[in-house]
């Protein structure tokens, strides 16, 4: 279920879990399975309902966990499968430890007997302050959406500077974004190995690569022959649907992990208690952006970049060479989302379609922080980013993107240029 | 003719007209730190062609945007033929009798020439959706709508062109077809935005003269433009621009020697006369 | 033999209800896109309302007929979701709020807090009984061959088309009205539009609510058809594989949308049909069944590109004429 939910994917931080002692897979003759062991404090939990169904949504099988706690569910075919723990059906006073993981999304490889492993908590359970309300889960919420909205921001970003030079919504930009993480995959995991971030840098290289191969071999010719904006955008949904099923074929259906970044041990910050990966991601991409912010501001590059976005005839008439620019840009959108695809890999799992799923979330964050301004899309993102994420305390995880979307609208209607943008002009 | 009227009026900024057919107060519109157009006082006579000056970027632009609606002021009021219009939307203004054309013409391309006529009749019952299905009900507003469009097409000399599409016209017959086009609105006044840029020398005579006839017909024109030829050679009053202000009004000829307005000019690099062809700007429009 | 089979199912497919379906949503984003040229990207939304307007009517105890004029009331909300925050902006933005409300619609709907509602990502299933009861053809197979239907299929094919051409006909009714005018000079310059003294914004909407309603009853028939309705149907995908049969057949025409749907499926059954045998037979070992799904959405995606560059006004449109050109 939680699959299909661009917002949820995006924020879990370990959605995939992932067993610490993988069981050995059983003789294969027995067929695959997922099964595992409800307990709480050593306590078997039994009579919990548990549900498996296909990614798509269609329902496989329903269980209910033993005296024991244990429980299994056969599946006549590997693949991807939603394992749903029913909450509802905990015995009173027991309840998830964190309510956005009662929904996991498991890859079941042949003849595989895949453990999963549902962590319940005491309901009167971590809750130390003194009205109830559970400031650690804000404090590291908050983390989590930093987290997620300098990823988000790093992709609106490129977003933004390619359609603040060629007045184009790139609605495959979540397709660069997901080649970026591909790319850094086929070196660390795939065909390679590499350690992540040498395989990160290649990833980007082919991202830039990719970006300049779009502009000189697509978007530019169609721009010489005077081709509409309307044109334009339908043929960036055309580049989205043929990527996306491309990656699809080569890369395969299912989600895959980067190497080594699968399981780690949080670290204690004073009242935070962060992961080194989310540190890790969150410094990166706020490097990213600075050296951007760098780039547009103190370099000729940037002069040219903003002068060329803020009027093209003027910068054209000054001396600039526009379409240098806008090959620049395009590259530098391409690095960024290809930035944002690796570090949305290492937060998730690299999967073919990670990118359009971000997409929406990369539009929220785009409008909201001003479309065709370099820094609105990260004051956005962020803002999404951490609203998101803690408005989790309150409305189930389903509804995340909702108030994205909200966002979305509430900003169109009142400030349609977005917090940092301006308005258009006529005539 | 009306050049009579203006006779007796002062030649200074904001100076009150015998009949003014729009006046507008205190408009200013800003764009970040950048004051585009702020506009203490200023009328435009009944029934005269009277012409906007300015240096690049004076604001002449944003001044129309305001008073048409495709643009909101931070401040100011206007009336219209004693119609408050300001917060009225763009497509509000031509029912009060004001219309404009726009600097970079717009055409609909794949429009036939008469379709782009007919489009800016006004009161066309057809053009309801509940009505569109019942021809009978529109064929009367429609085949009125008709004959007024091709009485302007005869007098802009585009007859031949009915049936073509918008988009094979050349520059100089689109700035016609825009301003007939303007016309089928039955306006009292209309703005045009340098209707001259981009026409060649030839046309542009007959241009002027059809600007010439517009207000011995009764219209008002008020227009901005580049050219000094033809700003002195139609215009019964003059109005100059600077940086978002109305720095000088008056007849051509005195407008023309304020040393206020040479000094706009030269400040800004620009010259009397610039030559003003900027029809490549695609992107500037949505 | 086995490549004339192929060929008498992708003919098969190219005329029956799921080309109908996508016609007749094509008309309806023709009427938005090629004509006003709205950028909707939430076709497949409308499709959603039609199909559980119908669905939850009957399973609330109403009729069908009834179902579907709940369908196209839903559609006509959608319709304001989308029109009310955007259509007063740049094309583009209209792109990214229809696709963002439409995928959350869908979102929605499979949602597990609405489950009580919607049936969750179960959806519904048997609720057309009434229309395949109406059905007047007497039972058995119509056709020759692979070429045949049976007397359900075709009671629906029927249906759908005779809909199709109704809707066909609406729109060439309107685009010779000065309605119709209006709405095709805002494709070309919506502020050129306004300054004539036209309220732009009402014309969008009505073009884009128009053309809803008719994606909503596109939604029912789908419905009906394969007498199930889950959120999961109703993927972005599909809004991208009817603008590529609205652009296939000629947009801003009034036959393209039909042309490009039966076009459309023609080629995609055709070639995964070809895919199939191929790979049954061992020729072509490269490829699973399962890729040809993934196969097919790159063919709608490279489809919906070389047309834009290399044949703008698709198979029915005028070379003059051609909607995405610029000059
Ligand atoms: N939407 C906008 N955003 C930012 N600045 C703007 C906008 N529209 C106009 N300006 C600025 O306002 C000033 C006035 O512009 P305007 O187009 O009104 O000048 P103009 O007098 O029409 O000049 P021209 O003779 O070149 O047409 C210019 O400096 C211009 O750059
Ligand atoms: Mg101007």
């Amino acid at each position: 279920m939680l699959l299909g939910v661009a917002g949820s994917v995006l924020c879990a931080s370990t959605l995939w879990t992932v067993p610490a002692t993988p069981q050995e897979p059983a003789p294969s003759d027995s067929g695959q399975g997922v099964s595992g062991v409800l307990r709480l404090d050593e306590e078997p939990v039994d009579g919990a309902r548990i549900e498996v169904e296909t990614p798509e949504g269609n329902p496989v099988d329903t269980t209910t966990s033993a005296g024991d706690g244990a429980w299994s569910v056969p599946l006549v075919t590997p693949g991807a499968y939603v394992v749903r723990l029913d909450e509802a059906t905990l015995p009173d006073g027991v309840v998830l430890a964190d309510s956005t993981k009662g929904s996991l999304t498991v890859e079941v490889r042949p003849g595989q007997d895949r453990v999963i492993i549902f962590q319940l908590a005491d309901e009167s359970g971590p809750t130390t302050s003194e009205e109830g309300f559970d400031w650690r889960r804000l404090v590291s919420l908050s983390v989590d959406g930093v987290r997620l909205g300098i990823v988000l921001g790093v992709m609106a970003m490129g977003l933004s500077l390619i359609f603040g030079v060629t007045r184009l919504i790139n609605f495959a930009h979540g397709e660069l974004v997901t080649f970026g993480a591909i790319a850094a995959w086929v070196f660390n995991a795939g065909a390679f190995r590499f350690p992540l971030f040498l395989a990160g840098i290649v990833g980007l290289l082919l991202s830039a690569a990719l970006g300049w191969g779009l502009e000189r071999g697509l978007f530019r010719p169609l721009r010489r022959r005077r081709t509409s904006t309307v044109a334009l955008i339908v043929v960036t949904i055309g580049l989205s649907e043929f990527l996306r099923s491309f990656y699809q074929l080569t890369f395969g259906p299912l989600p895959e992990p980067y190497r080594d970044y699968a399981l780690q041990r949080e670290i204690d910050l004073g009242p935070l208690t962060v992961t080194p990966k989310s540190l890790g991601i969150i410094c990166i991409g706020a490097v990213a952006i600075v050296l951007v912010a760098f780039l547009l501001q103190r370099t000729r590059l940037g002069t040219a970049m903003r002068a060329v976005a803020d009027n093209k005839d003027l910068a054209a008439s000054s001396g600039i060479d526009v379409q240098r620019v806008i090959l620049h840009v395009w590259i530098l959108g391409a690095v960024l989302a290809g930035l944002g695809g690796i570090l949305l890999g290492v937060t998730q799992k690299v999967e073919f379609d990670m990118g359009f799923k971000a997409l929406l979330l990369i539009f929220a964050a785009v409008v909201v922080g001003g479309l065709g301004t370099a820094y609105g899309p990260v004051l956005g993102a962020l803002l999404l980013g951490v609203v998101i994420q803690v408005s989790t305390i309150w409305f189930d995880t389903e509804f995340k993107f909702v108030f994205a979307l909200l966002a979305l609208i509430l900003m169109l209607v009142f400030r349609p240029q977005g917090i940092l943008g301006r308005r258009e002009r006529v005539g | 003719m009306s050049t009579d009227v203006l006779a007796a009026v002062a030649a200074e900024p904001g100076v009150p007209k015998p009949n003014p057919i729009l006046v507008v107060d205190d408009v200013r519109r800003t764009f970040g730190g950048l004051v585009a157009v702020d506009v203490r006082h200023l009328e435009v006579e009944r029934g005269t062609i009277t012409s906007l000056i300015g240096p690049n970027g004076a604001g002449k632009t944003t001044l129309f945007n305001c008073l048409t609606g495709f643009d909101r002021p931070q401040a100011g009021y206007w009336a219209f033929d004693g119609h408050r219009l300001e917060g009225r939307f763009a497509y509000q203004i031509p029912r009060y009798g004001l219309v404009r054309t726009f600097q970079l013409t717009k055409a609909l391309d794949r429009l036939t020439v008469m379709e782009n006529m007919l489009l800016a009749s006004r009161g066309n019952r057809g053009e309801r959706l509940l009505g569109a299905l019942l021809r009978p009900s529109w064929r009367h507003t429609e085949d009125a709508a008709r004959q007024r469009a091709e009485r302007l097409l005869e007098t802009f000399e585009l007859t031949r062109m009915g049936h073509d599409l918008a988009g094979t016209l050349s520059g100089g017959q689109r700035k016609l077809l825009e301003m007939a086009r303007a016309l089928m609105t039955e306006p009292a006044a209309i703005l045009l935005d340098e209707p001259m840029a981009g026409v060649n020398p030839r046309l542009r005579q007959t241009l002027c003269e059809h600007i010439e006839g517009l207000r011995d017909g009764g219209l008002t024109v008020f227009l901005i433009e580049h050219d000094m030829d033809v700003v002195m050679g139609i215009s019964d009053w003059v109005v100059c621009m600077a940086e978002g202000n109305v720095i000088s009004e008056g007849p051509p000829a005195v407008v023309r020697a304020d040393p206020a307005v040479v000094d706009a000019y030269l400040g800004s690099h620009d010259g009397l006369a610039p030559v003003d062809e900027r029809e490549s700007h695609e992107d500037e429009t949505s | 033999m086995d490549v004339l089979n192929v060929f008498l199912d992708a003919i098969r497919v190219a005329i029956g209800p799921q080309a109908a379906v996508f016609a007749l949503a094509g008309v309806g984003l023709n009427l938005q896109f090629g004509y006003a040229g709205l950028l909707n990207f939430g076709q497949v939304a409308f499709m959603l309302a039609g199909a559980y307007g119908a669905s939850m009517t009957v399973d609330a105890g109403g009729p069908l007929w009834l179902g579907i004029l709940v369908g196209m009331a839903a559609a006509l909300v959608v319709a304001m979701l989308f029109g009310l925050p955007a259509l007063r902006l740049r094309a583009d933005y209209l792109a990214i709020v229809t696709i963002s409300v439409g995928e959350i619609i869908r979102l929605l709907v499979r949602s597990s807090t609405l489950e009580p509602v919607t049936n969750g990502v179960f959806g519904y299933r048997d609720f057309a009984a009434w229309f395949y009861a109406i059905n007047p053809i007497p039972a058995g197979r119509y056709g020759v061959g692979n070429l045949a239907f049976p007397a359900r299929t075709l009671w629906l094919i029927v249906v759908a088309w005779t809909l199709v051409l109704l809707a066909s006909l609406l729109v060439l009714g309107l685009m010779r009205s000065p309605w119709g005018r209006v709405v095709r000079g805002i494709r070309e310059d919506e502020d050129a539009v306004r300054s004539l003294g036209k309220n732009v914004f009402m014309y969008k909407l009505q073009a884009l609510a128009l053309g809803g309603l008719m994606g909503a009853l596109a939604g029912s028939l789908r419905a009906i058809d394969s007498q199930a309705v889950r959120p999961d149907f109703f993927l972005t995908i599909t809004t991208f594989m009817i603008y590529a049969a609205v652009i296939l057949g000629g947009a801003g025409t009034i036959i393209g949308p039909t042309i490009g749907a039966m076009a459309l499926w023609f080629v995609i059954s055709f070639s995964e049909g070809l895919l199939r045998l191929g790979i049954e037979s061992g020729v072509i070992e490269f490829l699973d069944p399962e890729d040809v799904a993934a196969i097919r959405f790159m063919i709608v995606g490279l489809a919906l590109i070389l047309l834009v560059v290399f044949r703008p006004q698709g198979l029915a449109g005028k070379p003059e004429a051609g909607l995405l050109d610029e000059h």
